[in-house]
């Protein structure tokens, strides 16, 4: 089934996060296995396997494969990963056996910030030593980014996160651009989609430089570029996304009600 | 071989001033526990590993328990930052704070190592971000079979390492099941090793994904009910996610901090006492 494929009548309202989550949710190919991040990632995940994906074998870095939540996990190990999972495995046997081994097909992150190559950093804002900001640091992203076979980012676009310069190399993207990743030696592809609450960004085949191809209702060209540290490559033509259909409006508003009962039930 | 003991004698005969101690739980089964205990008992200049520092190392590190921290996660998971973690790290409040940060898949492999008693553990990654440049403990070597180039860790040999998990019989043994994260490797890496656990049963029974650490592993094993609160125990008890959000405004204040833990920590006597000062502020759910 294509991602894409789902058919129904687009939602009457829904905010530019929901549009985000949808878009992304539609970039997973049923029956995929993705190493899956915590936050925005995991909701995209869990929405493909509501909606078109049921198939796709989501891993948390906590050792969870196959895991089936119920409702979105707050942490990487949620008891709620394991509760339905096919298999529950160590942590170095998730990152040897599983995803340095090559049994990832994607790799789903977020990031403090990103640049026009897709790096990521997760570690500090400023010096290194005197950082301005200090950040939660590398977590299991560095080799998901090197060893998945494509990524996908999700990022909410604001020019504090998409900047001309990383303070820290925390996760290769597609590193200076042009061949420079597979010089690097790594198998994956690399990122091959970033999206945000403003569009969807695709790698230039060439070059590899993040290009805007795809923007979501409501949001413009220039909005982009305004939330760009970079000057933004765009599309010669970029197209407009589908907008969330009624039934993934639904299914992940259910998500995110339960979510907060079993939160606030567990009070 | 382990020996069933109060928490009390376990941390002031296993755990000494200057040690490098992995207090492990990857979201699942922390041992908040044993960590407050080593607050209580005032310890100094530890050297703190552990992949997914959360609430227990941000208490030990404001306390001024550390003076290195290893790791690859600093965070207050789904709810934001570590404030007195950054505050050391940013302003070296109270002491400051050497930092020697990895990856997850780094730090697990060192692990691995540390277990197996070997000096170093090579992995596929690092290459290309700017952790080798920051971290000395990341070096490029050439694989003598292939001439493929990897990257080599040293392995991670705690003087001590603590876990918290749900059961041991009444010989030590002690059984995990659910998330195990990276217990294991951080109890075979160590060269004195503590459990706390739930309760204690005549004998284990099986459970799902459960592993057994054989009691020889172990220097001493306490039994601390509720013992990995905040976090979850499989079988016992779910993760409290409201304490996790209201640590989040006790530890933004240096002064809210302090006066916290001294009401709570320091002013209890043990885990339990702990508890009931905290649910009574209403930190706690249920």
């Amino acid at each position: 089934m294509k991602g894409n494929g789902e058919t129904g009548e687009a939602a009457a309202s829904y905010t530019a996060d929901e549009m985000m989550t949808v878009a992304a949710s539609r970039e997973l190919k049923d029956g995929t296995v993705c190493f899956v991040g915590i936050g925005l990632p995991s909701e995209a995940a869990n929405l493909a396997r509501a909606t078109h994906a049921p198939g796709c074998v989501l891993i948390y870095e906590s050792g969870t494969v196959g895991a089936k939540p119920d409702v979105l996990p707050l942490s990487i190990g949620d008891g709620v990963l394991a509760a339905h999972a096919d298999s529950v495995v160590s942590v170095p046997e998730i990152f040897n056996y599983w995803l340095q081994a090559g049994r990832v097909d994607v790799g789903f992150l977020g990031a403090a910030q990103v640049d026009r190559f897709g790096n990521i950093n997760t570690t500090v804002v400023g010096p290194y030593e005197s950082p301005k900001v200090r950040l939660p640091g590398a977590g299991g992203a560095p080799e998901i980014a090197a060893s998945a076979r494509e990524v996908i980012i999700m990022l909410r676009h604001k020019t504090r996160a998409f900047v001309e310069e990383l303070s820290f190399v925390t996760s290769v993207g597609h590193g200076a651009g042009g061949g420079s990743r597979e010089e690097l030696g790594y198998p994956g592809k690399g990122p091959t989609v970033l999206i945000t609450d403003l569009g969807v960004l695709r790698p230039d085949p060439e070059t590899k430089e993040l290009t805007l191809v795809t923007l979501h209702p409501g949001a413009s060209v220039e909005e982009a570029r305004e939330a760009t540290g970079w000057d933004l490559k765009v599309a010669d033509d970029p197209g407009a996304t589908e907008p969330p259909t009624e039934r993934e409006l639904e299914l992940l508003r259910d998500l995110k009600a339960r979510t907060e009962a079993a939160r606030g039930g567990a009070n | 071989m382990a020996t069933v003991v109060d928490l009390r004698e376990a941390v002031a005969g296993l755990v000494r001033d200057g040690d490098a101690v992995a207090l492990e739980g990857f979201t699942h089964l922390i041992p908040t526990a044993a960590a407050h205990e080593i607050i209580r008992q005032g310890r100094k200049d530890l050297t703190l590993i552990r992949m997914t520092p959360d609430l227990i190392y941000d208490q030990m590190i404001g306390m001024g328990t550390a003076r290195k921290l290893v790791f690859s996660w600093g965070g207050n998971p789904g709810v934001g930052s570590l404030h007195r973690f950054r505050d050391a790290i940013e302003n070296g409040w109270p002491v400051p704070l050497e930092i020697e940060e990895h990856s997850h898949a780094g730090m697990a492999n060192r692990y691995v190592a540390g277990a197996s008693k070997l000096p170093f553990a090579v992995l596929r990654g690092y290459v290309g971000t700017d952790l080798p440049k920051v971290t000395p403990t990341i070096a490029p070597i050439e694989c003598p079979f292939t001439g493929e180039e990897l990257m080599a860790v040293p392995a991670l040999n705690p003087d001590v390492s603590i876990i918290h998990a749900q059961q041991a019989d009444s010989r030590g043994n002690v059984a995990i099941w659910g998330i195990s994260g990276i217990q294991k490797e951080a109890v075979l890496s160590a060269r004195r090793a503590i459990a706390t656990v739930e309760e204690v049963m005549e004998e284990l029974a099986p459970h799902p994904f459960q592993i057994v650490l054989p009691a020889v592993v172990f220097d001493a094993v306490a039994v601390e009910p509720k013992g990995a609160h905040p976090s979850y125990a499989d079988g016992y008890y779910d993760r409290d996610n409201t304490f996790y959000e209201a640590w989040d405004p006790v530890s933004r204040d240096r002064e809210g901090f302090r006066s916290w833990m001294e009401e709570h920590v320091l002013g209890t006597e043990n885990f339990g006492e702990y508890m009931e000062s905290v649910r009574a502020e209403g930190m706690v759910a249920k």
